[in-house]
């Protein structure tokens, strides 16, 4: 017996042979596989690095008063909400443009918490960003908008839809990724959207319908958003995020993997 | 243990592996030969659950391998070496499964070396990877979780002579151990020469199967004569049954010195008598090999091989 105790503690918790993977554990695998290939480490890097000059950029550009949380806010966000979904994208697609799904999901045959793990993963590193641009903009905000009236009012709300934002759109890339299996496409579709679906709202006839499927959720970066804007939000996530995430769903549980 | 009961699987319209049975004991090498387009990845995916039979069940350790809880930890698998992130350094590839499936990341290293990959090898990135450098990649990956049961589709493809040899001897001591192995391959003497038991497909269909022993001692003999009505005439009065070979000699069903004293008898001068151990086989797996889009109907050959007792 004691020389059982004695057995030092591996680094690593080990798994018994009928123990199942727990979601926390794959999360951490998803989380892990998003930043260790060269595309990957790029990407973080370039979230970061991109950042950090927007902040600066925006806070030279225009008077103090150009600089309150909303300016600042709308500009900043972008590097992360554009470039996090990509990592999302290529989570999902890598496993079968780089057919490291017939391991993964060799190890993890119930392909639906593969895909859960893959979820949480983007949540959590959305969560990061988050907090990384939060601090990046207050201190923009703190530097170039001192003495301006309200330049720090409702943070607490713009906080919260800075939230939404950057984790919906993290869920978003992965719903693209997950609906097309294929990186290219899914990286092209998901920046030609917002594009096209702009030009398709200009037309008379969608006039009424286009704020109610807007991929760029109106204005959620720039004011708070009022009643109907939410609603307009939830309806354009439901087209844009929870079908394309159903039919990746629907894709990857039932289609055969033939990567 | 791998149970494979009567796998079925259209793809396409077209029916790739037809009630595909066999069985892997535990402590057995089992080889899998067969052309290219056999059928033989599509059975293995079948059997790890990343493809569904259209009919027939396969099981691993008594179970659907969907049913493992860690399949990693009772299962090593290689589908395709060259399945890796690019991207991704060689140990970092193995270090994302080791945390998968829960074994320590010292095990990593200590696969690296085993599969004689070097600490220069293990940091550089598998899209770097020569095929020869993936595939003990890919085998050190399907020995991390300590599996009791290794599923390899062409683990000897892109090994060179030294490899192979390595290969073989590191799945004999696995199998001895009380392991179970199913590995494929398109080459027949590969497979000769490390598996106990050898399922060959062929067509989609299990053409032969048996211990090495049971397939290569199909017992003939390949026997040739100037006068090759009167050879056999001289066999049949002898009571032995004898079939055209490809180069205008017969095959007999009986040793050589029956086929000798038969020919005594009826006073034939033989010009060739050899032993045709194996020949069967072989020439099964090269009609299937040269031939794999239309296959030549091969039903008596079936009775004849796969008649085999387990």
């Amino acid at each position: 017996m004691s020389t059982a105790l004695a057995v030092p503690r591996p680094a690593t918790p080990s798994l018994s042979p009928t123990a199942r993977p727990g979601l926390g554990r794959l999360t951490r695998v998803e989380l892990r596989k998003m930043a260790d290939t060269r595309a990957g480490f790029w990407l973080m890097a370039a979230v970061v690095a991109l950042t950090a000059i927007t902040v600066v950029a925006r806070a030279l550009i225009g008077d103090a008063a150009d600089h309150d949380l909303g300016s600042m806010m709308d500009v900043v966000l972008l590097p992360a909400a554009g470039l996090l979904p990509v990592a999302g994208i290529l989570l999902v697609t890598s496993e079968w443009s780089q057919r490291t799904g017939l391991i993964t999901f060799t190890l993890v045959p119930v392909r639906s918490r593969v895909l859960a793990a893959k979820l949480l993963a983007g949540l959590v590193l959305s969560l990061a960003a988050l907090v990384v641009c939060l601090v990046t903009i207050a201190a923009g905000v703190l530097l170039a908008a001192q003495g301006v009236d309200g330049a720090w009012s409702s943070s607490g709300a713009m906080a919260g839809q800075a939230a939404v934002f950057l984790t919906t759109s993290m869920v978003t890339g992965i719903a693209f990724g997950a609906a097309m299996l294929a990186s290219a496409p899914a990286i092209v579709v998901y920046f030609t959207l917002p594009g096209i679906w702009t030009a398709l709202a200009s037309l008379p006839f969608l006039e009424n319908v286009a704020p109610w499927a807007d991929p760029a959720l109106g204005p959620i970066t720039g004011e708070v958003l009022s009643a109907t804007q939410w609603a307009q939000a939830g309806t354009a996530l439901a087209l844009w995020m929870l079908l394309p995430l159903l039919i990746g769903v629907w894709r990857i549980t039932k289609r055969e993997v033939t990567a | 243990m791998i149970e494979s009961e009567g796998l079925t699987k259209q793809l396409g319209g077209r029916t790739v592996v037809s009630d595909v049975s066999f069985t892997c004991e535990p402590g057995t090498v089992t080889g899998f030969p067969g052309p290219n387009g056999a059928g033989k990845t599509t059975t293995m995916r079948m059997l790890c659950g990343l493809a569904e039979p259209d009919a027939g069940e396969a099981r691993v350790l008594g179970s659907r391998y969907r049913d493992l809880p860690n399949p990693g930890r009772r299962v090593g698998i290689l589908l395709d070496a060259s399945a890796q992130h690019a991207g991704r350094r060689g140990r970092e590839a193995l270090a994302v499964s080791a945390q998968t499936m829960g074994v320590g990341e010292e095990r990593v290293d200590s696969l690296l070396e085993l599969v004689g990959l070097d600490a220069t090898a293990a940091r550089r990135r598998v899209g770097k990877y020569s095929l020869g450098m993936r595939q003990r990649l890919g085998l050190a990956h399907a020995l991390l979780g300590e599996p009791q049961v290794l599923i390899l589709d062409e683990p000897a493809n892109g090994l060179d002579p030294e490899g192979m040899r390595w290969m073989r001897v590191l799945l004999r001591d696995f199998a001895d151990r009380g392991g179970t192995v199913l590995l494929s391959s398109h080459l027949l003497t590969e497979v000769e020469a490390i598996a106990d038991r050898i399922v060959i497909i062929g067509g989609g269909r299990v053409r032969a199967q048996g211990t090495g022993a049971e397939l290569l001692n199909v017992t003939g003999t390949s026997v040739r004569a100037q006068d090759v009505q009167g050879l056999r005439r001289a066999l049949a009065s002898a009571g032995l049954t004898a079939s055209p070979a490809d180069d205008d000699g017969l095959l007999v069903d009986a040793e050589p010195e029956a086929v000798a004293r038969a020919a005594m008898a009826g006073g034939v001068v033989l010009s060739r008598l050899t032993p045709s151990e194996g020949a069967g086989l072989e020439r099964l797996f090269f009609e299937l090999t040269t031939e794999p889009t239309a296959l030549p109907d091969m039903n008596s050959t079936d009775l004849e091989l796969t008649g085999a007792p387990a």
